[in-house]
C-alpha cells in the first residue's frame, strides 16, 4: 500500500481545521511520557500507605515474622512489629543495645542485591530476610523480614552470650524460644507470597495512576481544541460583525443617493400638476398623479431604508415627550380608514376608559402602529375583523368594590398595545423570525404581497428604543381560545389571523 | 525512545494504531499469549466500555541483550474510535515505530483510510514525519469471508515501502510477524541514528532475532524477521537511512 504518496490533498486539508496548527510543546505531557514508559515510578506514589500497613499487618497475624517495607530511597512506607522478648532483654543491657542498633542499620542498609534475596544474621541467632520490591523491571524498594529465628536453632547462640557481660543464660534459654520459628525455605515461600501481593497492589495502582494521567491530559487535550475552536468562531463572528457594518454604510449611503434625484422628481411632478409649465389637460393630470403616487412611495420605501441603517448604525434619535397611546391608535385608524372601507376590512379600536401617558416620540409610535395596522389590513381579506386594542397591567388585584378602594388602587405598570387580524395568520415556525431585517414570510419573486421587508424589524427597534417588547402569535379568537362571539358572523377567515401585542412597561 | 545511559537502559515504543475494532487490543493478547513470562509484563488495559479501548492498551516487554544493553519495549494500542482523537495525539507522542492494523474486509476499506489518515494528521501535530517512521501494515481478520483479497493485497503492497502483513490476531496467526517487522524497523532506525550497537557492543544483524528467542518464539526467528521484511536488511537499510 503506497498510501502516503497517494493520498488526495483536500483531504488532508479536510481534516485540517479541527487540528492545531502548531506542533504541542513536549513538556506539557511529558509527565504521562514517563509514567508510561516507566521512568519516574515511585513505590510511594503508586501505594497507599494505611492499605499497605493493614497489608503488613495481616501478614504479621498470619505467620508471625515482623514485615517492614521500604521506599528506595530508605524511607519507611509501613510495618507490622512487635517487641521480641528477646530483643526487650538485650536491649536492656548496655553493650547489648548498642550490638542490636548495630544490627538493626546493617538490615536497614542491605542490597538484596540482583537476584532480588539476601540474608542478614543477628547475633542472637535470628535472621532478616531482605527482598527486592521490583516493578516492571525496576526496583522500586525492599521488604524486610524478621527477626524470625530459623528452625535449626536449637542452642542459645555464643554470639548472643557474649555480646554482653550481664547476659543470663537461663533467661537467654527462656526468652530466645519465644520468637518465631520458621523453616528458610518457608521463609522463601512467604516472601514470594508477600511480593506476588504487593505486584498485584503496584499493578493497581500503576493502572490507576496511568488512568487518572490520562484523564487529564484528555481533558486537557480536549479543552485546548476547544479553544482553538472557539477563537475560529469569534474570528468569523468579528468578521460577519464588520460585514454587516458594511451593508449598514452601504444602505445609508445609497438610500441616500436615491432620495436627492426623487426630491426633484416629485417637486417637478407637482409643478406640473399645479400647471406651472401650463394648463394639462385630464388624461396628463392623470399620468402626473400616477408618477407622483408612484414617487411617494418609493420616497417611503427609501425612508424605511434610511430608518433600518439609522437604527443599526444606532444614530436614529428619538423626540421624547409625553404619548397617549389610544390617540396614536386613532389616528392610525382615520389614517387607514379609507383603504379599509375600499377593501371591505372593518378596523375597531377599543380603550379602557383610563389609559397613563406614556414617554416616547408620538411620530415614532405612530410609525410603528401605522405599520402593524397596515400590514393587518393588507393580509386580511374583505369581511375581515382589524382591532387595535390597548389595555393597561395593574400590579396586584384590589377588589374594586373594596372599603377604601382609592387607597389601594392599583398603580398600572404597563401599556399593552395589540393588532389583531383574522387574516392568513403567520406559521409558528416563522414567527421567530419575521422581525430581521429583509425577511419575507414568503421570499419568492412571485409573491402576492410586496414590501421592503423592513417594516417589522424597524417596528421591533423602534419599540425597543422605548423599552418596550414587542411578540407575535396567532389570533386566540381564531384558534377558538376565547370569545368566537368578538368575531364578526359572516367573516371570511382565510387562516389563523395574527396578533402583535406590543408592551410598554410604565416607571 | 528514552535513553538511561548510565543504567545502560532503552525503552522504545511502539504503537498499534487502526480504526475501531480492527483488532488492535488482539494482537497485544495474542502476544503476551505468546510470548514467554520471562520477557514480557502484565497486560495492562486502561478504562475500557463495552469492551472498547477508551485511553490505551499497554504491553510492557524487557530484555537483556547480550551486550550491555538492556532494552525495554512499551506496545501501546490506541482507543479507535473516531471520537478519542485527542487520546490517540497523546498516545502516539514519542513514538518510535507504528504498526498499522488495518480491518480486511471490503466494507471497512474506507474506515481504514480514514483512521490512516488521522495517523498522519496526529503525527504531524507530534512533529513526527509518517515517511520517517517505521511502519508496518497489518491485513487482520483474514478468517472472514468478504475481505481483500490475497493477490490484490500482495499487489497494493509492492507499490508500498513498507512490509504487509496478514493477520488473524484472534488465533494469533501473524501477530508475531508483524511485532517482529515492526521491532527490526524499529531497531534499524535507531540503530543508524544513534549507533547503539557499538556503543553498547551488541551484534545489530542478529539483534531482533536474539530478542525473539528470549520471547519464547520457536523455530528460526531471524529468517521470519527477514521473510518479513521481505529484502535483504543491509541494502533496505541504505534506503532508510536517505
Amino acid at each position: 500500500m503506497s498510501a502516503p504518496k497517494e493520498l488526495p490533498k483536500e483531504l488532508e486539508e479536510l481534516q485540517a481545521p479541527a487540528r492545531p496548527a502548531e506542533p504541542r510543546k513536549k513538556d506539557e505531557s511529558s509527565m504521562l511520557d514517563s509514567l508510561t514508559l516507566g521512568h519516574g515510578l515511585r513505590l510511594e506514589d503508586l501505594v497507599d500507605r494505611e492499605a499497605l500497613g493493614e497489608v503488613c499487618r495481616s501478614f504479621f497475624a498470619l505467620f508471625g515474622i515482623p514485615v517492614r517495607i521500604y521506599a528506595q530511597d530508605g524511607q519507611l512506607l509501613a510495618d507490622a512489629v512487635e517487641d521480641q522478648a528477646i530483643c526487650r532483654y538485650v536491649q536492656g543491657l548496655r553493650e547489648g543495645r548498642a550490638a542490636c542498633g548495630a544490627t538493626v542499620s546493617a538490615v536497614k542498609g542491605a542490597d538484596p542485591g540482583a537476584l532480588g534475596e539476601a540474608t542478614h544474621p543477628c547475633f542472637t541467632g535470628a535472621m532478616y530476610r531482605i527482598i527486592g520490591l521490583d516493578y516492571d523491571g525496576k526496583r522500586l524498594g525492599r521488604i524486610i523480614l524478621g527477626p524470625y529465628l530459623p528452625n535449626e536453632v536449637r542452642e542459645v547462640p555464643r554470639s548472643l552470650l557474649r555480646i554482653d557481660p550481664g547476659v543470663d543464660p537461663d533467661q537467654a534459654k527462656a526468652l530466645l524460644p519465644k520468637m518465631a520459628r520458621v523453616r528458610p525455605e518457608t521463609v522463601t515461600r512467604i516472601a514470594k507470597h508477600l511480593q506476588s501481593v504487593l505486584d498485584l497492589i503496584l499493578f493497581s495502582g500503576h493502572r490507576a495512576l496511568l488512568t487518572s494521567q490520562m484523564h487529564l491530559a484528555s481533558v486537557r487535550e480536549s479543552y485546548r481544541e476547544l479553544q482553538e475552536r472557539n477563537q475560529r468562531l469569534s474570528d468569523s463572528f468579528e468578521r460577519l460583525k464588520e460585514l454587516d457594518r458594511l451593508k449598514s454604510n452601504f444602505l445609508a449611503t445609497v438610500s441616500h443617493e436615491l432620495r436627492t434625484p426623487l426630491t426633484s422628481i416629485l417637486g417637478y411632478g407637482e409643478m406640473l400638476a399645479e400647471g406651472i409649465a401650463g394648463p394639462l389637460n385630464a388624461e396628463q393630470t392623470e399620468f402626473v398623479a400616477t408618477i407622483r403616487d408612484k414617487g411617494e412611495q418609493l420616497l417611503s420605501l427609501i425612508k424605511s431604508l434610511l430608518d433600518q441603517s439609522k437604527l443599526e448604525s444606532g444614530t436614529l434619535s428619538l423626540k421624547m415627550g409625553d404619548v397617549a397611546i389610544g390617540n396614536v391608535l386613532k389616528d392610525v385608524a382615520s389614517t387607514l380608514m379609507p383603504a379599509c372601507l375600499r377593501k371591505g376590512v372593518e378596523l375597531e379600536v377599543e380603550l379602557p376608559p383610563y389609559v397613563p401617558s406614556m414617554r416616547g416620540d408620538a411620530e415614532r409610535l405612530r410609525q410603528v402602529f401605522l405599520n402593524l395596522a397596515e400590514n393587518a389590513v393588507k393580509f386580511t381579506a374583505a369581511g375581515g375583523l382589524v382591532r387595535l386594542v390597548v389595555e393597561t397591567e395593574q400590579s396586584g388585584t384590589a377588589p374594586d368594590d373594596d372599603v377604601g378602594f382609592v387607597l389601594f388602587a392599583t398603580r398600572p405598570t404597563a401599556i399593552v398595545a395589540r393588532v389583531e387580524d383574522t387574516g392568513i395568520g403567520i406559521p409558528a415556525s416563522e414567527r421567530g423570525r419575521i422581525f430581521d431585517a429583509f425577511y419575507q414570510v414568503d421570499g419568492s419573486s412571485t409573491r402576492e404581497h410586496g414590501g421592503t421587508g423592513l417594516g417589522l424589524s424597524i417596528v421591533k427597534r423602534i419599540v425597543e428604543m422605548h423599552g418596550g417588547s414587542i411578540a407575535v402569535g396567532a389570533n386566540p379568537a381564531l384558534e377558538g381560545r376565547v370569545d368566537r362571539k368578538s368575531i364578526p358572523p359572516g367573516s371570511r377567515r382565510t387562516g389563523f389571523g395574527s396578533v402583535f401585542t406590543v408592551r410598554f412597561p410604565l416607571p | 525512545m528514552q535513553l538511561d545511559f548510565v543504567a545502560r537502559e532503552l525503552t522504545i515504543k511502539l504503537v498499534y494504531y487502526g480504526p475501531a475494532l480492527s483488532g488492535k487490543t488482539s494482537n497485544l493478547q495474542a502476544l503476551h499469549r505468546l510470548t514467554s513470562d520471562a520477557s514480557r509484563g502484565r497486560l495492562m488495559t486502561l478504562e475500557t466500555r463495552d469492551d472498547r479501548t477508551l485511553f490505551f492498551d499497554l504491553l510492557p516487554l524487557s530484555f537483556k541483550t547480550e551486550g550491555e544493553l538492556s532494552l525495554r519495549i512499551k506496545l501501546f494500542t490506541v482507543p479507535g474510535q473516531v471520537i478519542h482523537s485527542s487520546t490517540r495525539r497523546l498516545v502516539l507522542q514519542g513514538a518510535d515505530g507504528v504498526a498499522f492494523i488495518a480491518d480486511s474486509q471490503l466494507s471497512e476499506t474506507e474506515n481504514n483510510r480514514v483512521s490512516f489518515l488521522d495517523l498522519r494528521q496526529n503525527l504531524k501535530d507530534n512533529g513526527l514525519d509518517l515517511r520517517k517512521l517505521p511502519l508496518v501494515i497489518q491485513f487482520n481478520k483474514r478468517d472472514l469471508p468478504i475481505i481483500r483479497a490475497d493477490d490484490e493485497i500482495a499487489e497494493l503492497a509492492k507499490h508500498g515501502r513498507e512490509p504487509v502483513y496478514k493477520a488473524v490476531a484472534t488465533r494469533g496467526e501473524g501477530v508475531l510477524e508483524t511485532f517482529l517487522g515492526l521491532l527490526a524497523l524499529t531497531w534499524r532506525r535507531l540503530d543508524d541514528e544513534h549507533d547503539f550497537s557499538n556503543k553498547f557492543k551488541v551484534r545489530s544483524d542478529t539483534f531482533v532475532a536474539a530478542l525473539a528467542r528470549q520471547l519464547g518464539v520457536e523455530g528460526d526467528p531471524q529468517r521470519m524477521i527477514d521473510a518479513a521484511l521481505g529484502v535483504d536488511p543491509r541494502s533496505s537499510r541504505k534506503e532508510s537511512t536517505s
